[in-house]
């Protein structure tokens, strides 16, 4: 078994091990933020945050912390690296992605650090699979910057709410307007369209409605391409909270209960489009 | 013009609006003092569908503001599709649906009034139109079939969803044959599958067609008034004439009628016989041009015969446009260059469709041609 002996040798040369008993409670959090191909991940002794991000206006991030593992250990205070997410999802799922009632694929995660692959160890039902996927050097992620003092409209809504409007988005709409306001009409998602203009109005009362905290009207238009992606973690989650800050920023922060129950975020920061001319 | 829809009956408008966006690309909208008409046409013309809401459909009815003109519309079908595009979504969450045609705001106006106060508002932009209407009168059709819309739905179930056009007619003991069509340039030595249905009498609630009769028509624009007949539980009447004349699916109630006009296969050699025997073969040559039939029944039949035979299928006096339709160049032209594709030499025999608009001044049904001049040799496939 050389395989095993060597992968007991080079337990203490790793510098972040990881393993879990249902590989789901990774590659799901991971799916809601696959919009490209690249991912960069930050590993330190909370956790693993995974960064995606597009056109330098949207950045998605997927934290699983440490919790969410059965063994967790990172032996330098960080550790960094770039990978392609696509094929670490394959790789992920390479027992099916829907797997019978009952079975479950373990993971062990293994990164012996800088220029190294990240080595995955997949079993389920006795099949082991060993999958090496090449690292790359690590790029330099954006900062929003995103502020919670600056923080000028909050609302948290059942996602519930949400998953429709997101899915029927007009996408021949190059924006998305995110109205939301203290007055009517509270939360409005605008969209403008070949076939004309709709708006979804949420009123402040609805029982979909979990918090409602707008200090000021604020309308924004962010890049409806952007956002559409945040659809993916929109129907894993339970819960969206949507803040603006002074500059128009948007924060999308998505609650996602794992399989066991465990709860980690999601969250999505785009920049407004435009200034909206003052009417 | 505005209208409330509540409850229950919004899903029955999604449904009908799914129906009609299998016929055409645009959605004619008309409010009438007697209901809400919803109309389209297909790009061919030759598939036109109509749907009348009574007033008391709605919760409210209003055609016109007071002290204004009648407003009608043609909306792209796409986007009025969009607002009822999940029939679940409709049937969970939408509690009403507001319709309004305002004229100054020259905006289609649709509010979708659901669940935990969420109001969704399509503000649709919409073209002024004339009114579409195409002229047909289902008591003018000698033979009728009508039987409850689930009858007919799992009849056509087994049919691949791929198969264009199906073959409805009346088979040996007053059975209902349902058969798909299969061209005929396919080779038939390696003819696909056919499939074939056949309903007793008994499951029909009126029967008035004589054994032997048959007709083909395309199964999507069918399916569509079948799916939304069959979640309505309303019987479907299918009234129908000779091959090539416009077949009327129609299907009533008291708050609702619907009626799908359907240009039908002119193919006078769609014998009988075959309906009876469960094998099928042809016994019309395979590679005959069209028309040529036409030619057979004039050497074996006297020349009164034919000239009937010439004014019924070319001076067609059934559905055709009423001078007010607005007929955008587009289609137009398109039925120009489809009257004689049989020009080009080697091309397989067109279908003959007939437009429900332009069945009259087109394509003349006796140009008889025999097997098209060979113009130029076929190559040997190099290349």
């Amino acid at each position: 078994m050389p395989l095993l002996t060597q992968q007991i040798q080079d337990e203490n040369e790793n510098s972040l091990v990881a393993s879990l008993d249902n590989v789901r409670n990774l590659s799901t959090i991971l799916k809601a933020i696959h919009f490209k191909d690249f991912a960069t991940c930050f590993a330190t002794k909370n956790g693993i945050k995974v960064t995606v991000e597009n056109a330098k206006c949207v950045q998605a991030n997927a934290f699983i912390q440490a919790e969410i593992f059965q063994e967790f250990v990172v032996q330098e205070e960080s550790v960094t690296f770039r990978i392609n997410l696509t094929v670490l999802l394959d790789c992920l799922s390479i027992f099916g992605s829907s797997p019978m009632p009952g079975t479950l694929t373990a993971l062990r995660m293994c990164y012996q650090g800088y220029g190294h692959p990240l080595m995955l160890f997949l079993e389920e039902g006795g099949v082991v699979t060993v999958c090496k996927i090449n690292t790359q050097e690590p790029e330099e992620t954006l900062d929003f910057d995103f502020c919670s003092t600056n923080v000028i409209n909050k609302i948290i809504l059942q996602s519930e709410g949400l998953r429709e409007a997101f899915s029927e988005l007009d996408m021949t709409s190059e924006v998305l307007q995110i109205t939301m306001s203290p007055n009517k009409p509270y939360f409005r998602l605008s969209t403008f369209g070949n076939a004309g203009s709709s708006h979804l109005d949420y009123p402040k009362d609805s029982d979909l409605m979990e918090a409602f905290h707008c200090n000021q009207t604020q309308v924004n238009r962010y890049k409806i391409s952007l956002l559409k992606p945040s659809t993916k973690a929109l129907v894993l989650s339970c819960k969206v909270s949507i803040r603006t800050d002074n500059r128009g920023f948007l924060s999308l922060q998505y609650m996602i209960r794992n399989e066991d129950g465990q709860i980690c975020f999601v969250e999505y920061y785009c920049c407004p489009d435009e200034e909206v001319p003052e009417s | 013009m505005k209208c409330l829809v509540t409850g229950g009956n919004v899903k029955v408008l999604g449904k009908a609006v799914h129906s009609l966006s299998r016929i055409g690309d645009e959605l004619y909208l008309e409010p009438l003092e007697d209901g809400l008409s919803l109309r389209t046409v297909n790009s061919s013309r030759s598939a036109y569908a109509c749907f009348l809401f009574a007033p008391l459909f709605f919760q409210q009815y209003q055609a016109a503001t007071p002290g204004q003109d009648l407003l009608r519309c043609k909306i792209l079908m796409k986007s009025f599709l969009s607002v009822f595009r999940s029939l679940a979504m409709l049937e969970k969450t939408v509690e009403k649906c507001c319709i309004s045609l305002n004229d100054r705001s020259s905006r289609l106006v649709v509010q979708l009034h659901c669940k935990y106060g969420v109001r969704k508002t399509h503000n649709l932009s919409f073209q002024d139109c004339e009114s579409l209407q195409a002229v047909f009168d289902p008591s003018l059709c000698p033979h009728v079939l009508r039987a409850p819309a689930r009858i007919l739905g799992e009849a056509i179930l087994p049919f691949p969803p791929t198969l264009a056009e199906v073959t409805l007619g009346i088979g040996r003991g007053r059975r209902v044959i349902l058969r798909s069509y299969l061209e005929e340039e396919a080779d038939s030595t390696v003819k696909a599958m056919v499939t074939e249905m056949s309903i007793g009498e008994e499951d029909f609630q009126q029967l008035q067609a004589p054994e032997g009769v048959a007709i083909t028509f395309c199964l999507k624009e069918f399916r569509g008034l079948l799916s939304f007949a069959e979640s309505a539980h309303l019987p479907l009447s299918i009234h129908f004439d000779a091959p090539g004349r416009p077949a009327i699916f129609t299907i009533e109630d008291s708050l609702l009628d619907g009626h799908f006009v359907l240009a039908t296969l002119s193919e006078p050699n769609l014998h009988s016989q075959d309906l009876g025997s469960p094998e099928l073969h042809r016994p019309v040559p395979q590679l005959q041009a069209p028309s040529t039939s036409h030619l057979d029944d004039f050497a074996s039949d006297d020349i009164d015969s034919y000239m009937i035979a010439m004014e019924t299928t070319a001076g067609s006096e059934g559905p055709r446009a009423l001078p007010s339709i607005s007929l955008s160049p587009g289609p137009a032209s398109e039925e120009e260059d489809e009257a004689e594709p049989s020009t080009v030499p080697g091309t397989p025999p067109p279908k003959k469709f007939r437009s429900l608009f332009f069945g009259s001044i087109l394509a003349p049904v006796h140009s008889p041609q025999g097997p098209n001049p060979v113009l130029a040799e076929d190559s040997d496939g190099e290349g």
